[in-house]
């Protein structure tokens, strides 16, 4: 398993196989290099799949192939010619087509207007309404969806959203179809039908590049793969060559235990309480549904569960985010009122949140005045900050967290992904509190900062601090809880010590109470749970 | 010399760093070139008791910009400054001129000039209080809410007399209220107490920007409401206080141009919004919030003011001045996004040079 020796299948394939290339492309963003020399063949008339971590650079790369994005440094051939992609626009005229990951469809239009919007079927500069429509029905129909083309997109379920989407990707006339995640919002029934369409493409000649986090859905319907990790093109293979655990091989690319630093600590009483915490959805149900739980000094209490589950949302409740949540919660015996963010980081619990760019940080402001933010009380004197303190202070997270800045006055978009997270965490640590809320704190963010994140959390943990961990990874749950608990549809499913720890056990607990639209996703999970084990 | 200094690694300064330095002070460039311009072109310009009348006028403007920097870096906006001045301005005229009535019996008070001061700032505040309110509870955009302002206390203002003017508000020795004219035409050191307040407030409001837990706090909501929030900010209270600041200056202004006409007319101040608008944003702030200083609103609204003065004195037409105006604001916002262009591109170049360093894992 020596997976830092990159395994490029170096096979040629003939040359006139390969409609596209992409050469050497780099690029950099405020805060990450996203992509780093990566060069890429798409192959003429086959489905060829893309794979990678979060923020592995797969997303980026599409949106340069589409004209989107502009890389920094790199070239994208045609057909053997250097083509120049300046907008989506450029790259439409060429027949290259997309399906977003994100939806980007305007919810106020129809779904004939999102369908032909920006390419209207105008002859005279009149839009032909009839024509159009009379298309947009024809599309629909070939996707077996019986949506009427006049609805606004905004009154359509996610998923019928994606099939519009891609209807509206096939209204081009397009050569190279690229789909990013077209499946993650579409039901089983759903996916086989866009199979089945990808298949008819093929059959016509058209060439798709396709990306999908769901392992058996690669194999079932890929022709060529390649694994992309921390912005680097790792591995490139044939999909007949190769099976799931080669793939999560390549794509987490290391042992998983030199990744984690756990250290074995005392745990003491008990810290937090939380005694049926209830948060309502609008329209009925629960968000969270009489959650109990209690969290020790020292404890690493890792939170898993599937998207959806209400992780975020209970964390959100505890650190006073959620005005409208009902429950008791104590903290070392004295009981806490409702009251919001401000009050719950006096008492003493904070919460790192899980969207770093929109919840974490604030743009605008310097990486000194970002981590001073939550904890401006500290360095007053009578009405006004002392520089001095607040400098002592940034000084000395940067130094325990090292964080790697050339000037605490230096604006925070300029510091890379892993070094954010680091800012945000300090934010929180200069709070000085009792428990540390942490929400997918490795999230997008390198392997290298991952392990220095995990090996913060161990050093708080020694420190008597009671540490709430919620995290995707399923590796990273076991590696570094003292116990875990699973949440499934806003009840806590099981409680499992870390002896009792196993994957299969998170996995079941996590689908427990599962309804029928969302099998498939724990199913895929399940898959790739077990062939990780299997490995 | 020059020779050893060549052969130094080229690190030190790039032209990019040179060009935003440049950008950054483009505003203190403008208005120390119309300085230069207009005292050459007009012998009279540069003389003391013309700059000082400049700055008189200025500071009306200055005070309200001062006010609304702070509501902008919020990332709002207030529509409703000029009306307040109005209708401060007319509270003030009527408190002097009428008093205050109480009750059915007719008993009628004349506060003191200092409760009238008082009064009419408190007035403003409260203005500012109902716009930050409106804003905050019933999440109405700063746009609207305080545009609907500008009418209201527009109207009030004129309510207030059936649209007429408060003459002569010199207030009468028997009942105690005298002085108010001072406030306009005083001198401290030789200086109009305009300039001294507008000196006073660029003061306060520098340092509560920088050096408060509030101004930390006006930055952020302005930057990421949202972060805020989760930083343990108190998003509301903050909007709250930028709007009834805004509204303070705004009365504050009402009776600076009451006291200096001696008189209290329900149109006061019309327009006025818009200018220190313009002086905030030429001042560097960013409509978007977030990004911005009170020096740089002083200056912009010098830069405003030099040019009025400055072409008046040529014998400019009002015509070609808001012509000449209004490209002069936009040219400045023009090279404000080209700063903001190059800063990213600095960012960039930041960050490559920090994964220069030695990396571990390579």
């Amino acid at each position: 398993m020596s997976a830092s020796a990159p395994a490029i299948d170096t096979a040629p394939a003939s040359e006139a196989d390969v409609v596209m290339r992409a050469e050497g492309i780099s690029k950099v963003y405020p805060g990450t290099t996203a992509l780093h020399e990566v060069t890429l063949d798409v192959h003429r008339a086959c489905v060829n799949v893309l794979i990678g971590e979060n923020g592995a650079g797969k997303s980026t790369l599409m949106k340069i192939l589409a004209g989107v994005e502009h890389p920094t440094a790199g070239r994208v051939l045609l057909d053997g010619e250097q083509v120049r992609l300046a907008s989506r626009h450029d790259a439409a005229e060429l027949g290259i087509g997309i399906i977003y990951q994100e939806l980007y469809l305007c919810p106020n239009l129809s779904v004939v207007d999102n369908i032909f919007l920006a390419r209207e079927v105008a002859p005279r500069g009149m839009i032909d309404r009839k024509l159009q429509r009379a298309h947009a029905r024809e599309l629909l129909e070939r996707l077996e969806q019986p949506i009427d083309p006049d609805t606004p997109v905004s009154m359509l379920r996610v998923g019928q959203q994606q099939i519009v989407e891609i209807a509206r990707a096939l209204a081009e006339d397009v050569r190279i179809l690229i789909m990013d995640e077209p499946t993650s919002a579409l039901s089983v029934a759903e996916t086989e039908v866009l199979f089945r369409i990808i298949r008819d493409l093929k059959a016509r000649g058209v060439t798709i590049i396709y990306i999908s986090h769901k392992l058996e859905e690669l194999l079932r319907i890929g022709d060529r793969i390649t694994v992309l990790r921390d912005g680097r093109v790792v591995a490139h293979s044939d999909a007949r060559d190769v099976d799931v655990s080669w793939i999560i091989e390549q794509m987490v690319g290391r042992e998983a235990s030199a990744l984690f630093t756990r250290t074995d600590h005392p745990i003491g009483d008990v810290r937090l309480r939380v005694q049926d915490m209830t948060l309502r959805r609008l329209g009925g149900g629960f968000l969270l549904d009489h959650v109990s739980f209690n969290l020790h000094a020292g404890e690493i209490l890792g939170m898993y569960g599937l998207m959806g589950a209400g992780r975020t949302e209970l964390l959100e409740c505890l650190a006073g985010a959620r005005g409208d949540a009902t429950g008791e919660v104590w903290l070392d015996g004295v009981r806490l009122d409702n009251s919001g963010v401000a009050d719950r980081i006096g008492d003493g619990i904070v919460l790192v949140p899980e969207d770093r760019k929109n919840d974490g940080l604030v743009p605008t402001l310097s990486v000194a005045h970002n981590m001073l933010l939550a904890s401006l009380m500290k360095y007053l004197k009578r009405f006004f900050l002392v520089p001095n303190r607040e400098r002592r202070a940034v000084e000395r997270y940067i130094g325990d967290l090292s964080i790697r800045v050339s000037d605490p006055g230096q604006p925070i978009t300029s510091l890379s992904g892993g070094n954010q997270q680091k800012v945000v965490v300090a934010k929180g640590l200069m709070t000085v509190p009792k428990v540390l809320l942490l929400d997918e704190p490795t999230r997008g963010i390198d392997v290298g900062a991952k392990s220095e994140i995990f090996q913060i959390m161990s050093h708080l943990a020694e420190e008597g601090y009671g540490i709430i961990f919620v995290s995707s990874e399923l590796k990273e749950v076991m590696a570094m809880s003292d116990r875990v608990l699973v949440l499934s549809k806003g009840t806590v499913t099981a409680q499992l010590e870390r002896t009792e720890l196993t994957e299969q056990a998170l996995v079941a607990a996590s689908a427990a109470g599962d309804q029928q639209g969302t099998r498939t996703s724990t199913q895929d999970r399940a898959d790739v749970v077990l062939a990780g084990a299997v490995r | 010399m020059t020779a050893r200094a060549q052969a130094l690694p080229r690190r030190g300064v790039t032209r990019t760093e040179v060009a935003q330095i440049l950008l950054r002070g483009t505003a203190l460039i403008a208005l120390a070139v119309m300085l230069v311009v207009f005292g050459a072109l007009s012998p009279t310009f540069l003389q003391l008791t013309n700059l000082e009348i400049l700055a008189k006028q200025t500071a009306i403007n200055a005070i309200l910009a001062i006010g609304m920097t702070f509501v902008i870096l919020t990332g709002g906006i207030d529509l409703s400054v000029g009306s307040i001045v109005g209708l401060t301005a007319m509270i003030a005229g009527l408190l002097i001129n009428e008093g205050l009535q109480i009750g059915p019996l007719g008993v009628i008070v004349y506060p003191h000039t200092w409760m009238v001061m008082l009064i009419a700032l408190g007035a403003g505040a409260l203005v500012g209080a109902i716009n930050g309110l409106i804003i905050t509870r019933f999440n109405v955009a700063p746009f609207i809410a305080t545009l609907g302002m500008l009418y209201v206390a527009r109207g009030a203002a004129g309510l207030l007399n059936n649209g007429n003017t408060f003459p002569n508000l010199v207030g009468r020795p028997e009942l105690g209220n005298t002085g108010f004219p001072e406030l306009g035409s005083g001198q401290l050191l030789g200086v109009s107490y305009a300039i001294w307040i507008m000196v006073a407030f660029a003061g306060v409001a520098w340092f509560v920007t920088t050096r408060t837990p509030f101004g930390r706090a006006v930055y952020a909501v302005g930057g990421n409401e949202r972060s805020a929030e989760l930083s343990g900010i108190r998003v509301d209270r903050t909007k709250l206080i930028v709007y009834m600041i805004s509204g303070f200056c705004a009365a504050t202004v009402g009776l600076i141009i009451a006291s200096q006409l001696v008189a209290a007319h329900p149109a006061t101040g019309e327009f006025f919004e818009l200018n220190a608008i313009a002086a905030v944003v030429l001042g560097g702030t960013s409509l978007s919030g977030g990004r911005g200083t009170i020096v740089g609103t002083i200056i912009g609204a010098f830069v405003i003011g030099v040019l009025t003065v400055g072409l008046n004195q040529l014998g400019v037409s009002s015509f070609w001045q808001m012509i000449v105006k209004g490209a002069v604001i936009v040219l400045a916002l023009i090279l404000d996004q080209l700063q903001v262009r190059v800063q990213r591109r600095l960012a960039l170049q930041q960050q490559a040079r920090t994964e220069e360093l030695p990396d571990p894992a390579a």
